[in-house]
């Protein structure tokens, strides 16, 4: 076996004449942070909804831990250990923190077309949600319903319900997005205690954050991967400097 | 403020119950025993909002169609009746089945009857959402009342009337009030029934689709899976409720099938509280009520009721129930 959790070849998504992704191929490594960057428009959003199947590609194929996923739908990627968060937070706002992730944790736990025993008191779905939202710092918000919780913690949450899901990869789509500088640096925390445990991609626009955390970054312009390197290569590297961080970047 | 809250929902669950179970003897011994049929009929309809608020309330799929499986129940149990009397059979080919007046068998077909019913239109429609799938189990509903306007065979236009109630064991339903506890004791059944679902791993999945579906098959749920097996469930519920108000009437017509059924429906969930479980069965008697009472006066009392259901939109968003009563927590 081979050391990549992800490789993706050739992957495509046009939208009439304009190619988001365009041959896109990536490989990620088991166990690190990957981080993609590229100015706006850059096709990296496209690039995770296709690598978590809410996009089909044109063109290309996706192997997830050995397995080809290309034709595979959302919720079958999310079961094999595919785990996503979204850009714009994407929770369940009349759901208590708890049951958000509770949620989650049921997702793992076998089918749910069981009708009877309360899920509120299941000890199965309850310790390991405790657990996580403890992780992320928000335990003492348990039981606050989660349109409540502040923009910051709910981005918390939102990574609280893709790690309740016990996932083999986390696809985070800005995980910093419409954050202050005190709760960026909070989740860089968070995300850094991930690393090495959690095989992560992720989309960034804070480059701190992302020279902080990557492994490996991989610059995105017009849907095409121009370099994949070390932060430090990245940083040197001239093709990215002319690129996207400009002259004096 | 909590368990303040938890006191006043209690006190009023017990004294709806009180009044409901000390119903018919009163009502007997005032001498106005018309109140037992009109109550039964509310009973009936509020087991059919009840399953309706399941996957209106719960699995926010806004279906325009229940009077479908509110009417095939009611049909299911007027032909077995209809084949019951004459002796014969309702088909004779694969197998047999022959017609019947048991309410133990001909009200589970119906309710079964109904639920395959709902598989099917289900299937198809939540491949839709939003105004696409209320217009969608719409026109299956309006299928399903030609449908039955056509059956020439049982009536067609004019309906089809039962020879007498359903038998079920020793109880002589044509009693009206053993029939009203009968009603009753079917829909607290199902009140429960409902309530444990609600809150089972299945019913959390249909409120997290309600919430965001999207983030649900993110998650990993197959949703539209879940969302076809609650709307079978409340097509059930709806086919059982057919099933009493073929036996209340003793009478089936297409008039049960006819949108404006599955809009009074709709009327009394969101008038009693949408996403509450005892919310449509005070819509269902307010609505009832209303209509009974004012229909009186006026043949206009739609006139009458227009104003308060756009009060109660406006000014009390969750329901009558829903506003007052279970302000935050809607676990049933």
């Amino acid at each position: 076996m081979d050391e990549s959790i992800l490789k993706a070849r050739g992957l495509t998504k046009a939208y009439g004449a304009l190619k988001a992704t365009d041959t896109l191929s990536l490989e990620i490594r088991t166990g690190e942070i990957h981080a993609i960057i590229g100015p706006n428009g850059a096709g990296k959003t496209t690039a995770i909804g296709q690598l978590s199947g809410e996009l089909t590609s044109d063109e290309g194929t996706i192997y997830f831990a050995g397995r080809d996923i290309t034709r595979l739908p959302v919720h079958k990627r999310a079961c094999l250990g595919l785990a996503r968060s979204f850009q714009i937070t994407s929770i369940l706002l009349n759901f208590t923190a708890e049951d958000n992730v509770a949620m989650a944790v049921q997702a793992r736990d076998g089918h749910s077309f069981k009708f009877w025993k309360s899920a509120r008191t299941d000890r199965k779905l309850r310790v390991p949600a405790r657990e996580v939202l403890k992780e992320v710092g928000l335990a003492d918000r348990a039981d606050i319903i989660a349109d409540r919780l502040s923009h910051g913690e709910q981005r918390q949450l939102e990574l609280a319900m893709a790690l309740a899901t016990r996932p083999a990869l986390l696809l985070l789509d800005e995980p910093m997005a419409g954050m202050g500088p005190a709760s960026s640096r909070k989740m860089v925390d968070l995300l850094q205690t991930l690393k090495g445990r959690l095989t992560i991609l992720m989309v960034e626009h804070d480059m701190d954050a992302v020279f902080t955390l990557a492994d490996r970054i991989t610059v995105l312009v017009y849907g095409r991967a121009i370099a994949t390197d070390t932060p430090e290569n990245i940083h040197t590297d001239p093709a990215v400097r002319k690129a996207y961080l400009g002259e004096n970047g | 403020m909590n368990r303040f809250q938890l006191t006043l929902k209690t006190c009023i669950l017990i004294a709806a119950l009180v009044i409901l179970i000390g119903l018919p003897p009163v009502a007997s011994a005032l001498e106005a025993t018309f109140y037992i049929g009109l109550f039964s009929r509310i009973l009936i309809y509020a087991l059919a909002a009840v399953s309706l608020d399941l996957i209106l309330g719960y699995g926010g799929m806004v279906s325009f169609g229940h009077a479908a499986f509110f009417g095939a129940g009611a049909y299911v149990v007027g032909i077995l009746a209809f084949h019951g009397i004459e002796g014969s059979a309702v088909i004779s080919w694969p197998f047999v089945i022959m017609g019947t007046d048991n309410a133990l068998i001909s009200w589970s077909v119906a309710a079964v009857a109904s639920a395959g019913l709902a598989f099917v239109i289900g299937a198809i429609s939540l491949r839709t959402s939003g105004v696409y799938f209320i217009m969608i189990t719409l026109a299956f509903a309006q299928m399903m009342y030609f449908f039955f306007t056509s059956l020439e065979f049982y009536g067609g236009d004019d309906g089809l009337s039962l020879f007498t109630r359903s038998r079920l064991g020793h109880m002589d339903l044509s009693n009206d009030a053993a029939f009203y506890y009968t009603c009753l004791g079917l829909l607290i059944g199902f009140l429960l029934f409902s309530r444990r679902l609600v809150n089972s791993r299945f019913g959390m999945v249909i409120r997290g689709c309600k919430e965001n579906e999207r983030r649900m098959g993110a998650l990993g749920f197959p949703t539209y899976r879940y969302k076809l097996v609650c709307f079978v469930i409340a097509g059930a519920g709806a086919g059982l409720a057919g099933a009493l108000m073929a036996n209340q009437t003793e009478f089936v017509s297409p008039s049960l099938l006819h949108w404006t059924v599955s809009g009074d429906i709709l009327v009394m969930v969101i008038l009693g509280g949408v996403g509450t479980l005892v919310g449509p069965v005070f819509g269902a008697t307010v609505f009832l009520l209303l209509e009974e009472f004012l229909s009186r006066y006026t043949e206009h009392w739609m006139l009458f009721l227009g104003p308060i259901l756009i009060f109660v939109v406006l000014f009390a968003r969750r329901g009558l129930y829903g506003s007052f009563v279970e302000r935050k927590a809607d676990n049933g």
